[in-house]
């Protein structure tokens, strides 16, 4: 189907089928219920998950084929959340231009960086990335927000005023991001029984653009260009020496992850209309990096996993405090109870960060291959396991 | 004139914490190969360490002095710190008030400890990984030791004053024959100059006249033929890391008068340092050191109101902008060697 | 005149002379093989050949143009393919998936944006890479990953690459080295018949003389950077000048 192997549809189709059921699946539990915390089905977290997880498939393009490792990646997101903005400020809170011009303006912004930045491999292209990414964030946070040339409104952030133009604003449509008339914020919210689910407009139309740069992902993976990503990773000497100049493929790849992550900021912006420099940060760019090699760097759904995985334990870790541990532990002996509590504690909460810092490390150390390998360890030691019971009733003859 | 000479010299502090972490970076690529993003993460324990010994000197015990009444009439609560009253109340209180010159001892230690246990606990394993690898688990590393801290000594900056005698300020134009008041110039700035002119020149020297040093120099141009010769490299080269480690550290140590330590300061010098790295030239030590100074030198010139007016933020952007100049026309950065990161 | 031709290529590096007044020509559609003790300079030769280094003074001329100044994926798509001294594959893809590269790169260029069609849709490519599997006995390899071919097969494979573009010159540089001798009996094989079977030049630069008497039409010998003799293999063998250089190599 549309030009791809069963297998990579099956793939695009439960992909497709878990992000638009994503209201019912990721909201098992009852409303009320003491594992209502668990539960990550509101509006604002689920974007986070897609857009991200745009964000992740656009950067494992450029590091999972060509083993590109960039952190400066945020800097294109950030760009991109910036290009939206001043779409509504100056056009209609209308998303279509504003999502069309944060790709575009990501694009060349990536073309820039990118032409510098890949005329050096290995870590110094690593070193140049992260340099280049501060650098914007500086621009952002200060230079490009002074009163003669404000194009960021610095540590604010950027916003859409009352009195700004909005030149194709038109009076019955919303006055907040809108597709066509419908609000990125409406909401149906459907309770059934003790639960409740909601079917946010802004998600849907996250998920959907999701699921269309997803199969673009594929495609790309599939490709001759794809298969060239995956030489210049394996051996650029070998690739020179066979003709191909590895340099406007490696910028291709570059400027294509430039753009997936100016519609993730597009997006973000969309759903948000607000941007701010802390967007653009170098551990933002961390995170992405961490994203993708949890799930499962250079595969096709290692990086929505990731994404998913880290956006999901983030929201998670922050919303518990020492009074939820303590009713977790409550069926302890008081001393051990509060020891519990005690050792739990640095990691949750604000802690997040150092939780991440760890993964971060256990991730490189145990489960370079992410989710995805790991995952498919676990399956063949099952498989591994059901074969044994299987075979030891029988004796095999000698051979 | 005397104006360019101040500003020449309010470049040396940061200038010198950017020549001295750039320096273990390169050490450490080098001679084990090996991109260290926590490198930053060591220059914050050491202003870490002043920080608690300055904490643990001020540690105090109370007493009730029945001569004195406050306002309540109730006999007046004193704490004395443990060390006054352990060394008198005068050497008690010198030892507090030289708390971060102290911590120089306690540091280097501390520092080279937790460099051993870094490179043979972590960094180790990640020799013959992709280079990708290991800049994300030392990256990983980083993030968990700033949270570390940040977890302990809370988010906001902590004050770690210099000793009372060393605090003022002299005039150092007049010394050199300028107008009185034209060069007003902290004394801790000029002693972080001086500590670090002291550093750099002693691992120059111990590279250059000792056999370990040689040994080390000729591994980091050629660490194979090394190796044939028989000489166990990789334990050297675990010293050197943990020498680098202790000279991230004591700078970290020293830097805190000039800036109150924070839980990030790590972080914001290490990419800094990397373009330091990267101006001066991947692998070249004296590069390090003079791309040090001379992007700390601009930074400050760029800091001036003159500068800022002109263009509003270019304090915060000028080195980026001078690295991607000089990487482009001149791609090995300043003084670096052919064949090191070429491909 | 050759269908390669060397002229007048000096290389120093610092104070040592690694090439010193080289000249060479290589007949179109002969094998012709570069030999010489360890340090004569004959590595340093192929890669001015290649677009690796570029000499000080001289020409390299291919087929009546300058190589010179071009990088080595031009110098490819001139018509002239290399087979490094440690087999040079795409370790982490298929033996198919090498093989179909080098023909991607012939057909389409040094760069093209084909981000949207589908490998397994260019039939014409997949074809000429069976064929070309199919020619190095390597058809039943198709899916296995390259890295975990033998050496042997790594050469082979490698060498399919090369001939997969269909290039004019073909460059091996020192092809057996490292192997078992079983192994380079096959390599040596696998030459013949390419030399053969096909239109082809061939240069050789090789240390193993077992492998270039049996290979080579004509042989020049490389002694500190500067052609002692250029002869046929029987007159190289009997040759007092090149015993000399071999002997005090040994000695």
């Amino acid at each position: 189907m549309l030009g791809l192997n069963k297998k990579d549809t099956s793939l695009l189709l439960i992909v497709a089928v878990l992000t638009l059921l994503a209201p019912f699946i990721l909201n098992p539990f009852p409303e009320g219920s003491a594992m209502a915390q668990f539960n990550a089905g509101y509006p604002d977290l689920m974007q986070r998950f897609v857009i991200f997880g745009i964000f992740a498939i656009g950067f494992n393009i450029l590091f999972g084929l060509t083993g590109y490792l960039s952190f400066g990646h945020a800097a294109f997101l950030g760009v991109g959340s910036y290009a939206a903005v001043w779409m509504f400020k100056l056009i209609s809170y209308n998303v279509i231009p504003a999502i069309l011009l944060s790709v575009v303006v990501a694009g060349l912004f990536s073309l820039l960086i990118g032409f510098i930045s890949l005329r050096r491999s290995g870590i110094y292209f690593s070193i140049l990335t992260l340099a280049f990414a501060q650098m914007s964030f500086a621009l952002a946070y200060s230079v490009l927000s002074n009163p003669k040339f404000n194009l960021t409104n610095g540590e604010t952030g950027l916003q859409v005023y009352a009195d700004d133009p909005q030149w194709f604003h038109r009076a019955n449509a919303p006055d907040l991001p809108h597709l066509f008339g419908v609000s990125m914020r409406s909401t149906y919210t459907m309770d059934v029984g003790g639960w409740s689910f909601d079917f946010n407009a802004g998600y849907y139309l996250c998920a959907v653009i999701m699921m269309v740069v997803f199969y673009l992902a594929i495609r790309i993976f599939r490709s001759p260009f794809g298969m060239m990503l995956r030489a210049v990773k394996s051996n650029q000497q070998r690739m020179n020496y066979t003709g191909l100049n590895s340099r406007p493929y490696t910028l291709a790849a570059f400027v294509i992850s430039g753009m997936y992550a100016g519609l993730a900021g597009g997006l973000m912006a969309a759903m948000d209309p607000l941007a701010g420099a802390e967007r653009m940060q170098w551990t933002a760019s961390g995170e992405v990096v961490l994203m993708t090699i949890l799930g499962g760097t250079g595969t096709l759904i290692g990086p929505v996993l990731g994404a998913g995985f880290i956006k999901y334990f983030e929201n998670i870790f922050s919303k518990i405090n020492d009074n939820v541990l303590h009713s977790w532990f409550a069926f302890l002996p008081d001393g051990m109870e509060d020891f519990m509590v005690f050792i739990i504690h640095p990691f949750i909460g604000k802690g997040w960060h150092l939780t991440l810092g760890l993964l971060f490390m256990l991730v490189v150390i145990f489960l370079p291959g992410g989710l995805v390998e790991g995952g498919q360890k676990l399956l063949n030691w099952v498989r591994g396991k059901r074969k044994d019971k299987k075979t030891s009733g029988k004796t095999e003859p000698a051979e | 004139m005397d104006a360019i000479l101040l500003q020449i010299l309010n470049g040396l502090d940061k200038g010198s914490a950017y020549a001295l972490i750039a320096l273990g970076l390169t050490l450490i690529f080098g001679t084990l190969g090996v991109v260290n993003f926590a490198h930053g993460a060591l220059f914050m324990i050491g202003a870490f360490c002043a920080v608690t010994l300055q904490r643990l000197l001020n540690l105090s015990f109370e007493t009730v002095d029945e001569t004195q009444k406050d306002f309540l009439g109730n006999p007046l609560k004193v704490k004395t710190p443990y060390v006054e009253a352990w060394f008198g109340p005068e050497t008690g209180a010198a030892i507090i008030d030289w708390s971060v010159p102290l911590a120089i001892l306690v540091a280097i230690p501390i520092m080279l400890l937790v460099g051993y246990v870094m490179e043979r606990g972590l960094i180790k394993h990640f020799y013959k990984r992709p280079h990708a690898d290991q800049i994300l688990v030392t990256f990983g590393l980083a993030i968990v030791l700033q949270e570390i801290v940040k977890y302990f000594f809370g988010a906001n900056p902590i004050q770690t004053p210099p000793p009372e005698a060393l605090s003022g300020s002299i005039d150092l134009g007049v010394m050199v024959g300028f107008d009185p008041n034209a060069i007003i110039y902290p004394i801790w700035r000029l002693i972080y100059f001086a500590f670090a002119t002291l550093i750099i020149g002693g691992i120059f020297a111990f590279l250059q006249f000792t056999t370990f040093g040689m040994v080390v120099r000729a591994g980091m141009a050629d660490r194979e033929t090394v190796g044939l010769l028989g000489i166990n490299i990789d334990r050297r080269f675990t010293i050197m890391f943990g020498i680098a480690a202790a000279v991230a550290g004591l700078a970290g140590v020293m830097y805190g008068p000039l800036n109150p330590p924070n839980y990030h300061m790590g972080m914001d010098f290490l990419v800094l340092s990397f373009v330091v790295v990267v101006v001066g030239g991947m692998g070249s030590l004296p590069g390090a050191v003079l791309a040090g100074f001379l992007l700390g030198i601009l930074e400050s010139f760029a800091s001036t109101t003159w500068a800022t007016t002109t263009i509003p933020g270019i304090n915060q952007i000028i080195i980026y902008l001078v690295a991607i100049i000089v990487l482009l026309t001149r791609p090995r950065g300043l003084m670096g060697r052919k064949g090191v990161m070429e491909d | 005149m050759g269908i390669l031709e060397v002229k007048g290529v000096n290389k120093r590096f610092g104070g040592l002379q690694a090439l010193g007044d080289v000249n060479l020509s290589v007949k179109e559609n002969s094998v012709h093989a570069i030999i010489g003790p360890n340090g004569a300079g004959k590595s340093t030769l192929l890669n001015c050949l290649v677009g690796k280094l570029i000499p000080d003074t001289g020409s390299v001329m291919f087929d009546g143009q300058s190589v010179l100044g071009r990088a080595p994926f031009e110098i490819n798509q001139m018509g002239i393919s290399r087979v490094f001294q440690t087999p040079e594959i795409f370790g982490e893809l298929t033996v198919m998936e090498n093989m179909m590269i080098p023909i991607f790169a012939k057909r389409d260029g040094a760069f093209r944006m084909h981000a949207y069609e589908t490998v397994q849709n260019e039939k014409q490519i997949v074809e000429a890479a069976e064929e070309m599997l199919e020619e190095m006995n390597m058809a039943d390899k198709r899916d296995m990953n390259s890295a975990s071919l033998s050496r042997g097969d790594k050469r082979r494979l490698e060498i399919g690459m090369c001939l997969s573009q269909q290039p004019r010159l073909l460059l091996l540089d020192e092809p057996t080295a490292g192997m078992a001798r079983a192994d380079t009996n096959n390599t040596i094989d696998l030459l013949k018949q390419i030399r053969d079977e096909r239109d082809i030049t061939i240069a050789i630069i090789e240390h193993d003389m077992h492998v270039v008497f049996s290979l080579a039409d004509r042989i020049t010998v490389l002694a500190q950077g500067t052609p002692l003799v250029e002869d046929s293999p029987e007159n190289i063998r009997g040759n007092p000048k090149v015993r000399e250089a071999y002997l005090g190599e040994s000695a």
